[in-house]
C-alpha cells in the first residue's frame, strides 16, 4: 500500500477509536450532571409516581451500560431516535440544525479563508511598512475583542442604525438562497473577523519564516518581483503551517459558535446541544457532541494529511 | 407635536382616553379644535380593522426542547403558540370571561355544579366536529393522576364530569364562584379526543392552523378561514412566533422591523425605546409580581422570624424604581394587589426598615451561616439585579445574605420549587381563589413556599363556596394578612407587563390577565 | 536594550492594568457592590464613567471587575502552563507508551469543544472562582501540553540530552536541568496568547451566565448586566469591552516582543 494511503487509514482508525472514546466520556459526564430527563421535564409537576413513570417509559431505569450500548448500537444502524424531552427524531432534528450551522460555517470560511491569505500575502509584500502595520493591527483589535460584544455593536450599526442587515437570523428551510445569505450577513461578519486575524497572522508569520531561507535570496537575484517570489516560493512552502491553522479555525466555525448562536437567534447545533443538556436529553447530548468531535477529528486530519503532502521529506519517508 | 396628536387618538379609540379629554389635550399643544377632529376621524377611521399580512412576534421564552403538548406548557413562547392554534372553554378577556369553545354557562345556586354549552357547528384543524366527549376527554387527560399537567392543582377539587349531549357539566366537592375562571387556563385547551391519542398534534379550535413548527426557533401559522369568529378576529393571513430569548435581540429585531411586537422589554430600557419614532410601549398594569419565595419547611425559613428579617430588609421601593424603573408597583408579602377583586386596601404595607430587620433576625437566633438566595437572569428581568439590590440592604442589616446566580436554562425545574429559597415570578390570575389555590393550597403542585396550613386551606374553602361578597372579601383579607406576616412568599414589586409594538399595528387593548393582550394580540390587531 | 515603542506601550498598560487589579480596593472610589446613584447616569464627575444598570459606580466595578478578570486568568494561565509543560515534557522525554497515553488522551479532551464541556462540567459543580480557576486552567493545558511537546522533542533528541540519559539521569533532572531552561522562551511567548484567551474565556463564561457569582464584578460581567443599553447608544457595556481589547493587545504587543527577542537569541546561538 502507498504510504500516504497507509497514513490515512492509520488516522482513520485511530480517528474512529478516538470518537468512541469522546462518546463515552460524553455519557459519563452526562451521569455525572445532577437530575435526569424525567425530573427536568417533570419540574415542579412530579410525584414520585409520575417520576417513576415517565422514566419508565423513557427507560431511565435501566443500567447505564445498557443504555449506553444501545444508544452506539442505533448510532452503527443509523437510527439515531428520538430525543427523551419532545420525543423528536433525533436525526431530523439534528439534520437540519447541523445543516444550518454548516450553512453559517461555510459562508464565513468561503470569505475568511481567501481573504485570510490573501490580507497575509499583502502584509509579507509590505513587510513593515504601513499596509502591514494596518493590517496587523486591525486583525489583532478583532481578535481581542469578545465576539459578544463584536455581535451587539454589529447589530447596534448595521443592523438598527443604518438597518443595512437584518439584527437576528431569521432563516427558514423554504427561504431563497439570496434572503438567506441576506438574513446571515452579520453573523457571518462576526464569525469571519474572529477567525480572519488568527489564519491571517500565521500565514504572514509562516511565509516570513520561509523568506529567510537561502533559495528565496536566490530566486530574489533571478530577479523575480516579490510578489512572484512569495507565490511561487515562498507560499508553497509555507503551505502547512497554513492548512493546520487553516483547519483549527474551520473547526472553530462548527463547533465553537455558541455564543454567536445565541446572540442572533440561529437555529444551529450550539443551541440544540445546551438546550439538551439543559434538559438532560442525554441522547441529543451524545449524537450532537459526537458529531462535534467527528469534525474535529476529521479537519484535524486533513491538515495532518496535507502537511505531510506538501513536505517532500515526510512525503518520502525512508 | 403631530406624532403626539397621532399617540393622543388612537388613545380615544382604544378607549383609554375620552374625546373631552383628548380635546384639551390638543387645545393645550395649541392645535385648533377642527385639526384636533380630523385626527380623531382619521384614528377612528384607522380603528376599521385591515384584513391581510403577517404578524410577527418576538417572543422571550422558548427552547428546543419545547412541546406542543399543552399539559407541558410553562414559558410564553409555547402558551403564544397555543393561543394561536387552539383555544378554551373560555378565554379571560380584559372585561371579564370571554365564551370561546363552550358558548354559554351556568352555575347552580351553591356554585357546585356547572353546565357548559358546546358552541354549535364547530370544528377542529382536522375537520372533525367538536363534542362534548372531546371536553370531557380534555378535562380527564389533565386531570388523571399520572397527569404531567400543569393544570392538575387547579383541577382538584372536581369530584365528577359527565358530557350530557351538547353539555359538558362539572360538579365540585365545594362549590366555587369563580369555576369558569379555571376553565380559561392555557393547559386546557380542547383537544380531539382530549389529546389522549396524540397530545401534540396541535390540532384544536383556533383562528390559526400550525404550519412549522421548529422547536425553539419559530412556530409559523396559517389562517383557519373555517373559525366560527373568522370575520371579526384573525386579521392576519399568518402569524408568526419567532424564539428571541435575549433582550437585546430582541429589541433589535423590533427597532430594525423585524418583528411587529416583542413580549417582555426590559423596564430599564422602555423608556429608551418608546422614544423611537416607529415604536410604542404597552404597558399593562397587572397581577404578575416578582418574587423571592423561602420554603417555610426547610431551615433556616422554618423559622419565622428569619423571614420577618428578611421581608423588612427588602427595599421595596428602590427595586421598583431602579429594576421596575416605575413600571409597576410595591409588593406586600402576598400574592394580592388591588388588580384582584375583592382586594382589601386596609392592610398594613411592610415597611423596609433595618433596624427591624436587625431585632428579627437577633430574635431568630440564626448561626450567621451564609443564606442562600438563588437567582437568575431568566428567574424575572432584573433578578439578578434585584438580588444584588437585596443582597446590600441585607448586609446594612447584619444579615448574611449570598447571592447565587444559577443558570438560566433549567431554572425552572433544577431551582424553583426545588431549592430553597430563589427569586421567581407568578403571572397572576384573574381571582383571588385560582391565585391561592395554584400555590399556597397544601395540596398544590405550585406550591412553591411549601405553605401548608390547615387553618389557610380552610379559609380559601370557606370563601370559595360564600356568596356573600362582603363575606368573602374578609376572609380574603385575613388570608392575605396571614401570608403576609408568616408565609415565605416576598414579594418586592408587582410588575407591569411591558410589551413594544410597532407604530402600524393598530388596535391594541390592554388585558390585565397576561401580555400581549394575554396572547391575543395576533387575534385582535392589525396592520395600519 | 532597546525596547521598541509598541512594546512599550503594551508594557505600561499592562503594567497599569495589574497595577489597578492588585490595588483596586485602595483606587475604586466606592464600594463594590454599593448602589451609589441612579440608574445609567452619565458620567459625571462623582462617577466618571458614569453608573450601570442598578446605580452603581461603574468605574469602581471596572476596577474591581479587572480584579477578578485578570486574577482568574493569570491564575488559570500559570496552572495551565504548569500542567500542559510538566505533561508536555514527561511525554516528550519518555516517549513510548506514556506518551501514546497522554497525546491520546490530549487528543480526546480536545476533540470535545472546551465551551461544552465547561458548560457540562460548570452544571454539575458549584460554581466558585476556585473551580473556574481550575476548570479553565485544566481544559486549557491541552493546548500548552500540544506546544511543550512538540518543543521538548526537538529538544530531547539533542546530544547533551542524549548524554544525560547514557549518564542514567533521572526524568525529572532531565526535565528541569535540561528541556525547561531552553524550552522556556517559546512557551513564555506562547503564555501572553494563553492569557488572552483565558481573559476572552472567563468573559464568555460570565456572559453566557456562568461564570463569577453576583455581586462580584468581571468585566465580561458588565457587559453582559449592561449590554440592553447599547441600542441607545449608552456606553456602559462598551467599556469593559475596550479594556478586554486593549489588554488583550498589551499583552499581545509583550509577547510579540518577547517572541522576537528569543528568536533572535536562537539564530543567534545557530
Amino acid at each position: 500500500m502507498h504510504p500516504i494511503l497507509k497514513l490515512v487509514a492509520q488516522r482513520l482508525s485511530l480517528g474512529i477509536i478516538l470518537l468512541f472514546a469522546a462518546s463515552a466520556l460524553i455519557f459519563g459526564l452526562t451521569e455525572i450532571l445532577p437530575g435526569d430527563a424525567a425530573q427536568a421535564q417533570l419540574g415542579q409537576a412530579a410525584t414520585p409516581e409520575s417520576l417513576a413513570n415517565l422514566r419508565e417509559e423513557m427507560g431511565l431505569n435501566r443500567p447505564a451500560l445498557t443504555r449506553y450500548t444501545e444508544w452506539i448500537g442505533g448510532m452503527m444502524t443509523g437510527d439515531m431516535g428520538n430525543a427523551l424531552s419532545n420525543k423528536l427524531p433525533i436525526g431530523e432534528q439534528i439534520g437540519k440544525r447541523l445543516g444550518a450551522t454548516i450553512f453559517l460555517a461555510s459562508w464565513a470560511a468561503l470569505i475568511s479563508v481567501p481573504l485570510a491569505i490573501l490580507l497575509g500575502l499583502v502584509a509579507v509584500r509590505y513587510q513593515n511598512r504601513w499596509p502591514d502595520k494596518v493590517i496587523s493591527g486591525s486583525t489583532l483589535t478583532f481578535i481581542s475583542l469578545p465576539e459578544f460584544m463584536l455581535a451587539y455593536i454589529l447589530i447596534f450599526i448595521i443592523g438598527v442604525k443604518l438597518q443595512w442587515a437584518p439584527s437576528f437570523a431569521n432563516v427558514s428551510p423554504d427561504m431563497p438562497l439570496l434572503e438567506k445569505l441576506h438574513a446571515i450577513s452579520l453573523p457571518v461578519t462576526v464569525l469571519t473577523l474572529v477567525v480572519l486575524a488568527h489564519m491571517m497572522r500565521m500565514t504572514r508569520a509562516a511565509i516570513l519564516n520561509v523568506m529567510q531561507s537561502a533559495y528565496i535570496e536566490t530566486a530574489e537575484l533571478k530577479g523575480l518581483t516579490s510578489f512572484e517570489v512569495i507565490r511561487k516560493h515562498a507560499f508553497p512552502n509555507a503551505i502547512a503551517p497554513i492548512v493546520n491553522v487553516v483547519m483549527l479555525n474551520l473547526a472553530y466555525l462548527v463547533v465553537g459558535v455558541v455564543v454567536v448562536e445565541a446572540v442572533f437567534a440561529y437555529p444551529g447545533m450550539g443551541q440544540y446541544l445546551v438546550d439538551a443538556v439543559v434538559k438532560r436529553d442525554v441522547p441529543v447530548v451524545l449524537t450532537s457532541g459526537v458529531i462535534f468531535a467527528a469534525v474535529y477529528i476529521v479537519l484535524n486530519m486533513i491538515a495532518d494529511v496535507v502537511s505531510i503532502l506538501s513536505n517532500p521529506r515526510l512525503r518520502h519517508p525512508k | 407635536m403631530t406624532n403626539e396628536l397621532q399617540h393622543l387618538s388612537t388613545k380615544v379609540t382604544d378607549g383609554t382616553m375620552t374625546r373631552r379629554e383628548f380635546m384639551s389635550k390638543a387645545a393645550a399643544l395649541g392645535v385648533s379644535a377642527a385639526v384636533a377632529t380630523s385626527f380623531l376621524a382619521d384614528a377612528a377611521y384607522a380603528a376599521t380593522p385591515v384584513k391581510g399580512g403577517t404578524f410577527k412576534m418576538g417572543v422571550q421564552g422558548g427552547e428546543s426542547t419545547n412541546s406542543q403538548d399543552p399539559a407541558t406548557w410553562a414559558s410564553d413562547v409555547p402558551i403564544a403558540g397555543g393561543f394561536c392554534w387552539g383555544e378554551t372553554l373560555a378565554y379571560a378577556g380584559p372585561t371579564g370571561l370571554e365564551p370561546r369553545v363552550a358558548e354559554s354557562w351556568e352555575g347552580s345556586a351553591d356554585a357546585k355544579t356547572w353546565r357548559f354549552k358546546l358552541r354549535q357547528g364547530i370544528t377542529f384543524s382536522n375537520g372533525a366536529a367538536v363534542t362534548t366527549e372531546d371536553i370531557l376527554a380534555t378535562m380527564q387527560r389533565h386531570t388523571n393522576e399520572d397527569s404531567k399537567s400543569g393544570a392538575l392543582g387547579i383541577m382538584s377539587g372536581i369530584e365528577s364530569m359527565r358530557a350530557d349531549g351538547d353539555v359538558f357539566e362539572l360538579t365540585l366537592a365545594i362549590g366555587n364562584a369563580d369555576l369558569p375562571y379555571l376553565m380559561a387556563d392555557y393547559h386546557l385547551i380542547i383537544q380531539p379526543n382530549g389529546g389522549f391519542d396524540d397530545p401534540a398534534a396541535a390540532i384544536g379550535t383556533g383562528l390559526y392552523t400550525l404550519e412549522t413548527d421548529e422547536p425553539g426557533v419559530r412556530m409559523t401559522f396559517k389562517k383557519n378561514p373555517t373559525h366560527w369568529a373568522a370575520d371579526e378576529m384573525g386579521h392576519y393571513d399568518t402569524v408568526e412566533v419567532i424564539v428571541l430569548n435575549d433582550a437585546t435581540a430582541r429589541t433589535a429585531a423590533l427597532q430594525s422591523g423585524q418583528v411587529d411586537t416583542i413580549n417582555r422589554v426590559e423596564p430599564k430600557i422602555a423608556k429608551l425605546l418608546g422614544r423611537a419614532p416607529n415604536i410604542e410601549v404597552k404597558t399593562t398594569s397587572g397581577r404578575g409580581h416578582y418574587v423571592f419565595i423561602m420554603h417555610v419547611d426547610t431551615a433556616p425559613f422554618d423559622n419565622v422570624e428569619l423571614r420577618l428579617a428578611l421581608k423588612h430588609a427588602l427595599n421595596r421601593q428602590e427595586m421598583v424604581d431602579k429594576i421596575l424603573q416605575g413600571y409597576g408597583s410595591i409588593g406586600n408579602d402576598m400574592p394580592i394587589n388591588e388588580a384582584y377583586p375583592l382586594f382589601d386596601d386596609t392592610i398594613p404595607q411592610r415597611e423596609f426598615s433595618l433596624e427591624k430587620a436587625a431585632e428579627h433576625y437577633k430574635k431568630s437566633g440564626h448561626d450567621g451561616s451564609p443564606i442562600i438566595l438563588r437567582t437568575a437572569d431568566g428567574a424575572f428581568p432584573g433578578a439578578v439585579d434585584a438580588a444584588a439590590l437585596f443582597q446590600q440592604s441585607c448586609q446594612a442589616a447584619g444579615i448574611p445574605l449570598e447571592i447565587k446566580r444559577e443558570p438560566n436554562d433549567g431554572y425552572w425545574s433544577e431551582v424553583w420549587n426545588v431549592q430553597p429559597y430563589c427569586a421567581s415570578y407568578w403571572g397572576g390570575r384573574p381571582v383571588q381563589d385560582q391565585m391561592y389555590s395554584t400555590a399556597y393550597l397544601s395540596s398544590a403542585d405550585w406550591n412553591d413556599t411549601r405553605w401548608k396550613r390547615d387553618d389557610f386551606d380552610a379559609m380559601l374553602f370557606e370563601a370559595r363556596a360564600e356568596l356573600d361578597e362582603a363575606k368573602r372579601k374578609e376572609i380574603y383579607s385575613k388570608m392575605g394578612r396571614l401570608l403576609n406576616e408568616e408565609g415565605g412568599v416576598m414579594v418586592p414589586m408587582f410588575n407591569d407587563f411591558v410589551d413594544a409594538i410597532s407604530s402600524d399595528i393598530q388596535g391594541w387593548e390592554t388585558n390585565p390577565s397576561g401580555p400581549q393582550m394575554y396572547w391575543t394580540a395576533f387575534a385582535k390587531t392589525w396592520k395600519a | 536594550m532597546r525596547i521598541p515603542l509598541s512594546a512599550m506601550i503594551g508594557l505600561i498598560l499592562t503594567g497599569l492594568y495589574f497595577f489597578a487589579a492588585i490595588f483596586a480596593s485602595w483606587i475604586a472610589p466606592y464600594g463594590m457592590a454599593e448602589a451609589v446613584g441612579d440608574v445609567w447616569e452619565p458620567s459625571s464627575a462623582a462617577h466618571w464613567l458614569g453608573t450601570d444598570q442598578i446605580g452603581r459606580d461603574l468605574l469602581t466595578r471596572m476596577i474591581y471587575g479587572g480584579q477578578t478578570t485578570i486574577f482568574i486568568a493569570t491564575a488559570a494561565t500559570i496552572l495551565s502552563f504548569s500542567t500542559g509543560a510538566i505533561f508536555g515534557f514527561i511525554a516528550a522525554v519518555s516517549g513510548g507508551w506514556v506518551d501514546q497515553i497522554l497525546s491520546r488522551f490530549v487528543d480526546l479532551m480536545m476533540s470535545i469543544p472546551s465551551l461544552i464541556l465547561a458548560l457540562v462540567i460548570l452544571s454539575a459543580i458549584d460554581v466558585t472562582v476556585l473551580t473556574l480557576i481550575v476548570l479553565m486552567g485544566l481544559l486549557d493545558s491541552t493546548r500548552v501540553f500540544r506546544l511543550a511537546r512538540a518543543v521538548a522533542v526537538d529538544i530531547s533528541v539533542m546530544e547533551y540530552v542524549e548524554a544525560a540519559r547514557l549518564r542514567g539521569e533521572k526524568i525529572f533532572w532531565i526535565i528541569f536541568r535540561e528541556i525547561l531552561p531552553n524550552a522556556l522562551s517559546p512557551l513564555v511567548a506562547e503564555m501572553g496568547l494563553r492569557f488572552i484567551f483565558m481573559v476572552l474565556f472567563i468573559s464568555t463564561l460570565s456572559f453566557l451566565g456562568i461564570g463569577v457569582q453576583p455581586p462580584l464584578a468581571d468585566w465580561g460581567g458588565i457587559v453582559k448586566e449592561n449590554k440592553d443599553g447599547i441600542n441607545f447608544g449608552i456606553g456602559a457595556a462598551l467599556y469593559p469591552a475596550v479594556a478586554i481589547c486593549t489588554l488583550a493587545i498589551s499583552v499581545n504587543l509583550v509577547a510579540d516582543w518577547v517572541l522576537t527577542r528569543t528568536t533572535s537569541l536562537k539564530g543567534g546561538r545557530g
